[in-house]
């Protein structure tokens, strides 16, 4: 790490006993970066600038939110109503929440495609599931926080799962709300968690760089920087790709929220909380939803009756990505040289929107006379057979496509075939 | 017991959603002022649309969100408002005598509740419960056009449609039962700006009304929303080029 000369004397001074500047300059200016990546690898650095949105929206709306069981839907209409833009922070926060997980689905799916899991990224891609796991964790408790109808029977719904769970079951749920039933004890700790847990994963995101930083980013070819002809510092051209991908991006959050503030939202939640009256349809948010129809797919197994194996199945199907490294043992990364598994990648992310319409509608509803319950189960299925057994098959029987021999060398070609059609015109 | 009991309930809602079994019927399509990217509230029908507030609704439905003040946004002057407010009675207190005591309303006082608590309002009303109306446009699927197909959907009950005691049949209320008898009908009010009171106008109007006191800050939300949009567009071009340009000697 060849410290840069800088010119300010005060820079030079601080550094020199606190080398951040060094630091900074190693990491963010001449951090080499593969020469190809796609706008897909523009997806992290737009999910790092939600969760800082997310954070500054939410401490200017805890200003004025008040945690009480009888207060808080109240506070939340001064919010809107009182306090000089309010009702812009507000939307920014409750809309900020959807955009971050479309934001960080799509970073998902990225890894996913161009296998940027395997090694040497597997801690880093593990990291990734800690920070999905908390990000859950927080936009739920968040949405308890208004006190409407649908946050408190959906805070009741979610947290009864636990009753599920054998034995101590019922006293682990009690402890959880902090009395017999979600109320003003269960509200003021989902508060001072949905407070605390975004910070948790500001850390676990500075982890995930670090991770992110020894080896560098995975790119489209998924092969390896074989010398200096395959990167380019990251600063200027990842910064400048970052802001224009920061900035399209907000074209999309700002059109929902000013022009269409409540389309992710529920109409019931503009009511406020009544455990004496339950709304028709409990439904979580739509990030929720693949995982709610997971939920309710699974019948009773076994001696595990239909709600814990439904619980088990849930939180299974995000615990199954950790060992993803090890399932997906195919030495080559990128799905463009992998016919195959770039067919069962599209299947899967078709049986994750499938999953996602699954848990809109009711299981006894049903599509064209085919019960929601079976198509949720036969997307279900699909997912875990994606993963458990099509992933490790695929591994040994799957004839990739040559990789090229380096970065460059396709970039190269195109260069070359850029200069001429130059050229001609 | 009775939390006990909705919890089940909503866990078998879970399990068993009536999906279409509870909804109303079909919604009437309605053009409104305040719809699509330039939209504004029409303020005569908002200004109506509060007349009709105050003279019909007001007897049964809060308004507890909406202080007086804010009817400003919607034109009103302070000599108006203030007379309005005044019309109110408010329990203040306790004086300096520790006792409490009523006095008129003043334009900083939210809209005055009919009944003083829940259960006298149930009391009121066959044992239902008019909600409070200051969010009512944004609480309902379909919005503006339910408010005023609700107003507009009272009806004869079909032949074989079971009505029970104290209820009425509207089209598009879910279940079809709904405890509000018919409040609006031709000449329920006489408009001070002399338009004629017909149903139809009078839906309209309090439905617009009630628009503004859902989202107060629609107006200001969109004009913002067109110069942020602007800003954006021209913002990704000039971050557009300038990449284009960094990234020339790279290509
Ligand atoms: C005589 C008292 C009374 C008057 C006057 C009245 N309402 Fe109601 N309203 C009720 C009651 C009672 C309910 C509850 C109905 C139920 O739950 O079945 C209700 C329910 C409603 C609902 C909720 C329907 C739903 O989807 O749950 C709306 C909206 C409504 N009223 C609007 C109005 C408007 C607008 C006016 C004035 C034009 C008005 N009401 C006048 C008694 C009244
Ligand atoms: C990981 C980042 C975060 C996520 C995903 C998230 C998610 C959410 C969601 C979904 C809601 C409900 C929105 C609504 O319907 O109103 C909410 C509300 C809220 N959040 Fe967050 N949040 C995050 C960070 C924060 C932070 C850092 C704070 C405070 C320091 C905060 C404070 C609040 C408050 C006070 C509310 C209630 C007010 C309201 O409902 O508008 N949030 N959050």
């Amino acid at each position: 790490m060849a410290a840069p000369a800088f010119s300010n004397p005060i820079v030079r001074w601080i550094d020199h006993r606190l080398p951040i500047f060094s630091f900074m300059h190693h990491e963010m200016h001449e951090y080499p970066t593969p020469k190809n990546l796609n706008y897909f690898w523009n997806f992290g650095s737009l999910a790092g600038f939600m969760l800082i949105t997310m954070i500054v929206t939410g401490i200017v709306l805890a200003m004025h939110y008040t945690p009480h069981a009888s207060l808080a839907f109240q506070s939340v209409e001064r919010i809107m109503r009182d306090v000089n833009y309010g009702w812009l922070v507000r939307y920014l926060h409750m809309n900020g929440a959807s955009f971050f997980f479309i934001v960080t689905y799509i970073h998902i799916f990225r890894g996913l495609y161009y296998g940027s899991y395997k090694t040497p990224r597997e801690l880093l891609w593990m990291l990734g599931v800690v920070i999905l796991l908390l990000m859950m964790a927080t936009a739920f408790m968040g949405y308890v926080l208004p006190w409407g109808q649908m946050s408190f029977w959906g805070a009741t719904v979610i947290t009864n799962f636990f009753t599920a769970i054998p034995i101590v079951g019922d006293a682990i749920t009690t402890w959880l709300w902090g009395g017999y039933s979600v109320d003003n004890a269960t509200l003021n700790r989902f508060f001072s968690l949905h407070y605390l847990l975004p910070f948790v994963i500001l850390a676990v995101v500075g982890v995930h760089v670090m991770a992110l930083h020894r080896h560098g980013s995975n790119n489209p070819l998924g092969i390896d920087m074989k010398g200096p002809q395959d990167s380019i510092s990251f600063h200027p051209y990842y910064t400048v790709k970052d802001y224009f991908g920061i900035a399209v991006f907000l074209l999309f959050y700002a059109g929902f929220v000013f022009f269409a503030p409540n389309f992710f939202g529920e109409p019931d939640n503009y009511i406020a909380a009544n455990p004496l009256s339950t709304p028709p349809h409990i439904v979580p948010e739509w990030y929720f939803l693949p995982f709610y129809a997971i939920l309710r797919a699974v019948p009773d197994l076994w001696i595990i009756d239909a709600k814990l194996a439904g619980v088990i199945a849930m939180f299974g199907s995000i615990i199954l990505l950790f060992f993803l490294p090890w399932l997906d043992h195919s030495p080559v990364r990128s799905a463009r040289f992998r016919p195959a598994y770039r067919f069962f990648f599209w299947v899967l992310v078709l049986a994750c929107l499938v999953l996602g319409w699954v848990g809109a509608n009711s299981p006894d509803a049903s599509f064209h006379g085919v019960p929601f319950l079976w198509i949720g189960r036969i997307a279900t299925s699909y997912y875990f057979l994606h993963f458990l057994v099509i992933l490790p098959i695929l591994g040994y029987v799957e004839k990739p496509k040559p990789l090229p021999l380096s970065i460059s060398e396709p970039v190269l070609k195109r260069t070359a075939y850029g200069a001429k059609t130059m050229e001609k015109a | 017991m009775r939390r006990v009991l909705s919890v089940f309930a909503a866990l078998a809602s879970l399990a068993a959603t009536p999906a279409l079994a509870a909804e109303g019927g079909p919604l009437p399509e309605h053009h409104w002022s305040f719809q699509g990217l330039f939209g504004t509230f029409d303020r005569p029908a908002a200004v109506r649309g509060l007349q009709v507030y105050t003279d019909v609704c007001a007897g049964c439905h809060s308004l507890s969100l909406v202080a007086y003040r804010n009817l400003a946004d919607l034109g009103l002057s302070e000599d108006a408002i203030k007379a309005l407010a005044a019309t109110a009675t408010v329990a203040d207190g306790p004086n300096d005598q520790g006792e409490m005591f009523d006095r008129p309303g003043r334009p900083a006082d939210h809209f005055v509740k009919p009944f003083p608590n829940d259960q006298a309002a149930r009391a009121a009303n066959n044992g239902a419960l008019p909600p409070d109306l200051s969010l009512i446009v944004k609480a309902r699927v379909g919005g503006p056009d339910y408010l005023y197909g609700l107003m507009t959907g009272y009806e004869e009950p079909p032949a074989d449609f079971k009505l029970f005691s104290g209820m009425n049949y509207n089209k598009v209320f879910p279940g079809h039962q709904i405890a509000m008898p018919q409040p609006l009908s031709d000449g329920a009010v006489t408009y001070a700006d002399g338009t004629e009171a017909t149903l139809d106008q009078m839906a309209q109007d309090v439905t617009t009304f009630l628009a503004w006191t859902s989202e107060p800050e629609l107006e200001a939300r969109k004009r913002m929303g067109v110069k942020v949009i602007l800003f954006l567009l021209v913002l990704s071009g000039l971050l557009y080029a300038w990449k284009r340009k960094v990234w020339a000697e790279v290509h």
